[in-house]
Order: C-alpha cells, then sequence, then structure tokens
C-alpha cells in the first residue's frame, strides 16, 4: 500500500511533481502513466525516500520509508537510471544489499535464478546489456521478499522475451496479494498488465481510474455505419443507451450502445439497405493521448518543419 | 465503511510486523561496507599501490643516502626519515581511493541502491568511512615498520641507522600509520561531501599539497601562525622525528589534524542528511 498526500517537489523554479493524492493498493497491478517529464521517477525516488518531498508525504504501508526496520522487505525497486556499480558483479552487488537486512544468501541465488542472471551472476554488471541490467535491476527489487514492488519503465530494454517475462512477474505477484506499482510512457503496455490507472502530466494527477473506465469516458465503442436513410435508421435503432451521431446530408451514422451486430439485424429486419458498418474501439492510447495532450511536455515540432518547407 | 477501516487497520499493522523477519541493524551496514570494499578490483589495485609507494620509495632513499647519492640535506638524515620518504606519494593513493569508496557510488549511481537498503543513511558514511579509515590504517602501519625494518637493515653501519627503541621512532612509524588511517577517512568524506571523485581528488590534493605553497604568499608573520595548522603541516608532525618551534608537538599534530577529520566527516554528514540523491 502506497498513499501520497498532496506530494509535491520543486527543483527552484521548476514543479517537478504538484500536490499528487493517490492511493496504490494491494493485490492489483497499478499502472504509473504520463509523458516524459510528468514526474513519475521523481515520484517513485520520493517514495523510497531518495528524494525529500517540498512538501506533503508519502507513505508505505502506513509509515514513511526510512523508518521501516526492513526497508527491503516493504518496498522493492527498481528505479530508471542505473543504481549499480559497474565493476562489481550481480552477485556481489546482491549480496552486499542482503547483508544491510541480513537477507541470506540463499535468498540471493534465488532472485538470481528468479531474474534468469544464473550464467553472468559473476560477471561484473558493467559489461551487462540493458536487458541485462534491469534484470539485475528487478533481482534486486525482489530480493527482500517486498510486499509492494515498485517498478520505474521494467521493461525499457528488454527484448520481446523479457517483456513477456515482466507482464507474467507483474501480475502474478499481484496475485500473491501485493502491491505493484509500475511506471510507464506507453499506454499500450500499460493496457495489458494494469487493472488500475495513475495517470499524470506535468506533476498533477490527471486520472486514477481503472482501465474499463478511462475507455467508456474517451468516447467508448462506436460503431459507424453508412446508409441509404440515415433518418429511417435512426429511428429503428433509437432506445435506452443508445446514442447516435450523424450529420445532415451525411450517410453516416456513428453509433454508440450498439454492436454492429446489433445494428446488421435491425436494418436487415426493416429492410434498410446498408452500405457500411465498422466498430471503431477507441484505443487506450488514444484515450491516454487526449488526457495527456496538454500536459505534454516536449511537443513534436512537426508544424515547424513544415512552414520551413513552405518557405524553402 | 468506516467500521470496516478500523477493523482492517490494526490487522494489517500485526501482519506487517510479524512479517518482519529482516532487520537492518548497523553491524549490518558495516558488514555490507566491507563486502562492497572488496568486491571491486580498484580497492586492491590502490591499496597494493600505496604499500608500494611506502616501500619502494623508502627503500630507495636509503640505498640512495648507504651510496652517498643523496645531496647534503640529507646527511642529517635518520633511518626514519629515509623510510618513510613514500608517505607523500602513499597518501595520495590511499587518499583517492577514500575518495572512490563514497564518490564512486554517485558517479556510478550505486548510491541509490545503497541509500534504498539503508534510508536512515548515516550508518553508510560512518561505516564507509570507519572500515576504509582502518583498512588505510592498517596499510600505513605495516608499511612504515616493513619500510623502516628494511631500510634500516640497508643503513646498519651508518650515522642514520636507528634501533626501533630509540626516542620517538616506534611513535613516528605509528604516527605514519595513523596519519594514513586518517587520511583515508578524510578522502571518504570528502568525496561523500563533494558526490564527486574528480572534485574530492582535486581537493585532496589542493589540501595537501597545493595550499602549502601557497602559504609562502601570506606575510611572515601569518604565515608562522597559520602554516603548523594545516592539514598537511599538522600531519606531518604526527610522524616527524623531530619537532622545533615552527611545527606543532606530536599530540597537537594529531588533535589538528584529528579536527580536520571531524569537519570533513561533518560537512559530508550534513549533506549526505539533507540532499537529495
Amino acid at each position: 500500500m502506497i498513499e501520497a498526500q498532496l506530494l509535491t517537489k520543486r527543483y527552484g523554479e521548476k514543479t517537478a511533481v504538484d500536490g499528487l493524492d493517490f492511493t496504490v493498493k494491494p493485490g492489483t497491478v497499478t499502472g504509473f502513466l504520463g509523458p516524459n517529464g510528468a514526474g513519475k521517477s521523481t515520484t517513485m525516488r520520493m517514495i523510497v525516500g531518495l528524494d525529500a518531498p517540498t512538501s506533503g508525504s508519502v507513505t508505505v504501508n502506513g509509515r514513511h520509508y526510512a523508518e521501516h526496520r526492513a526497508p527491503l522487505q516493504e518496498v522493492g525497486a527498481l528505479l530508471e537510471a542505473k543504481s549499480i556499480h559497474p565493476g562489481r558483479s550481480a552477485y556481489n552487488h546482491l549480496n552486499a544489499l542482503a547483508l544491510t537486512h541480513g537477507i541470506p544468501r540463499s535468498r540471493v541465488d534465488e532472485v538470481i535464478d528468479l531474474a534468469g542472471l544464473g550464467s553472468v551472476a559473476k560477471r561484473r554488471a558493467g559489461a551487462f546489456s540493458l536487458g541485462m541490467g534491469q534484470r539485475l535491476g528487478i533481482a534486486a527489487a525482489l530480493l527482500g521478499d517486498p510486499q509492494t514492488v515498485m517498478l520505474d519503465e521494467p521493461v525499457n530494454g528488454l527484448d520481446p522475451e523479457g517483456v513477456l517475462w515482466i507482464r507474467n512477474l507483474l501480475t502474478s505477484l499481484a496475485a500473491e496479494g501485493r502491491t505493484v506499482f509500475v511506471s510507464s510512457h506507453l499506454m499500450s503496455e500499460m493496457a495489458l498488465v494494469a487493472d488500475h490507472l495513475i495517470i499524470v502530466g506535468r506533476g498533477r494527477l490527471l486520472a486514477d481510474t481503472t482501465v474499463q473506465d478511462l475507455v467508456r469516458q474517451a468516447g467508448g465503442d462506436t460503431v459507424k455505419v453508412a446508409t441509404e436513410d440515415p433518418a429511417r435508421l435512426r429511428d429503428v435503432l433509437a432506445g435506452p443507451g443508445v446514442d447516435i451521431v450523424g450529420q445532415v446530408g451525411s450517410e453516416e451514422l456513428h453509433v454508440t450502445g450498439l454492436t454492429t451486430r446489433e445494428i446488421g439485424l435491425k436494418a436487415a429486419e426493416h429492410g434498410i439497405p446498408l452500405f457500411g458498418l465498422s466498430a471503431r474501439t477507441v484505443s487506450l492510447e488514444e484515450a491516454f493521448m487526449d488526457l495527456t495532450r496538454d500536459a505534454v511536455e516536449y511537443h513534436g515540432t512537426t508544424t515547424a518543419i513544415d512552414t520551413l518547407g513552405r518557405v524553402a | 465503511m468506516s467500521s470496516l477501516a478500523t477493523t482492517v487497520e490494526p490487522q494489517q499493522e500485526s501482519a506487517a510486523l510479524s512479517r518482519a523477519r529482516y532487520r537492518v541493524t548497523g553491524w549490518r551496514v558495516l558488514r555490507s561496507e566491507w563486502a562492497k570494499l572488496w568486491s571491486l578490483r580498484s580497492t586492491w589495485i590502490t591499496l597494493v599501490l600505496g604499500l608500494l609507494f611506502l616501500l619502494v620509495f623508502g627503500l630507495i632513499a636509503a640505498w640512495q643516502f648507504e651510496s652517498g647519492g643523496l645531496d647534503e640535506d640529507f646527511d642529517r638524515s635518520t633511518a626514519v626519515d629515509l623510510s618513510l620518504f613514500g608517505v607523500p606519494f602513499a597518501q595520495l593513493a590511499l587518499g583517492v581511493l577514500g575518495v572512490l569508496v563514497t564518490a564512486g557510488e554517485y558517479s556510478t549511481g550505486m548510491i541509490r541502491s545503497t541509500l534504498a537498503a539503508v534510508p536512515r543513511r548515516l550508518p553508510v558514511l560512518w561505516s564507509k568511512a570507519g572500515l576504509y579509515g582502518l583498512v588505510a590504517l592498517g596499510v600505513g602501519t605495516v608499511g612504515a615498520f616493513v619500510a623502516y625494518l628494511v631500510g634500516n637493515e640497508i643503513l646498519s653501519g651508518t650515522e642514520a641507522a636507528q634501533s626501533l627503541s630509540d626516542a620517538g621512532v616506534a611513535r613516528s612509524l605509528l604516527g605514519a600509520g595513523l596519519y594514513l588511517g586518517l587520511i583515508g577517512v578524510i578522502g571518504a568524506g570528502l568525496g561523500a561531501l563533494l558526490r564527486s571523485v574528480a572534485g574530492g581528488i582535486s581537493v585532496l590534493v589542493g589540501a595537501l599539497i597545493l595550499v602549502p605553497g601557497l602559504t609562502s604568499l601570506l606575510p611572515g608573520s601569518w604565515e608562522d601562525n597559520v602554516s603548523p595548522y594545516l592539514p598537511s603541516a599538522a600531519g606531518e608532525s604526527m610522524f616527524a622525528l623531530t619537532h622545533d618551534a615552527s611545527t606543532l608537538s606530536p599530540g597537537a599534530g594529531l588533535a589538528v589534524f584529528l579536527g580536520w577529520t571531524l569537519l570533513v566527516l561533518a560537512g559530508a554528514a550534513y549533506r549526505l542528511r539533507r540532499n537529495d540523491v
């Protein structure tokens, strides 16, 4: 359980995290989403006490992280930036962390196997690929058998096999009743694993929602139907929970609340010819983009390039 | 809803406590830092280098004296003076390693793992500075004694030869070891204070080598008052065999040098507690 109350972090003039209020609950995977620079990593660093909040507070299992007797048993964290000494072997790195808590060597071997690092455990961590480094970071996060697992962009640099491994790991950790908090700037990745979503932009909370609710809010599933007689079709389809949008003079209608199958059957029943019938599902990606459009820190500069092209 | 919340919370609390199989203790942080120190190749290389500097320069000085290859400034040198000839070189190796022990964690990002495991932070600094100080003390003391014992053999028959039981000899050699140990602590403190390997080494070298030279720019009376209290001069008083009006006594030198060490450590502790990593 992670609870943030009015969590704020300022660096001089810049506000990285702006009054965040959220709760991450056990037993589910909670996705922490936002564009680059939204304050996700800063928030995560504050959770494990590496950065001190300017104001507000964040607690883990009811206490500030530093007040726990065995912090690694409360929260296992993979932070975005590399947090290893490249000259030390993976085994020695994990063992040094384990020694601070009295975690037995057998557990070090266990997480090495779990992360699939068995064959490289004695090699210098500096020689690791990005993916191997991520695996080592995850091994370190799991070392204390923590109740809460917090991973910052865990799939970065992983090959497809590694990505699948992370997904399965996250869902199995949540199934064991642990709190799983995962950040990403990719909605598509989150949609596959997360049940709950905390979406931030420019340090502010944009949404604290579930995957289903987000889709529903963003317009849900729309069916596009083209017909010879839109006015009549409109009357035929009208009913409770059905929403139909169309333009005068256009053959097209946008229907929500009915499936393509239902629309096709009703049209046939009333003898209305259809020219087109297609479901358009609002992707999570679109929903996310809508939500964060105003909060994106670094917009692409396509328009500027267009203008330059025209001038030239 | 509220009644549910009140019944759930105490259960969670007790569950969290019963789950607590592990615990961070000062002793465990020490063991962790000990394991970290020896699991890096740079530790071994730099310590061997420090020891070699002590032995090789000390023995070369003894040889040169014995064979008359040194100029007349050295005519009144003793076995202790000659065998401790390598101390200024060894202090660089041992001081730099001290900087690496702490600042190296910042430059690599290891510090985030370290402080996530020990979020109270200060035990990490005390462990690092203390353990590495003892290691540097060990290397410095062994190096000083071996350099003296072998050097004295080379010098036997010359007027520089001394017995270990002669006044001040054992004290000088122990003082040299202690000085190098404290240099290690200062290095670790500077690394933690500046959080930069380059910065830590620069300040260390500057304080030990450049600053003493700069005092000659001060007016004469100032120079006499300030110079003995500089880290390098105070430290040298700890292991010098003879002392005059312009230098501190060994005890006073130790006190002043300890003061410098504590000052650096206090600064390091302050920054470690206060600043984000």
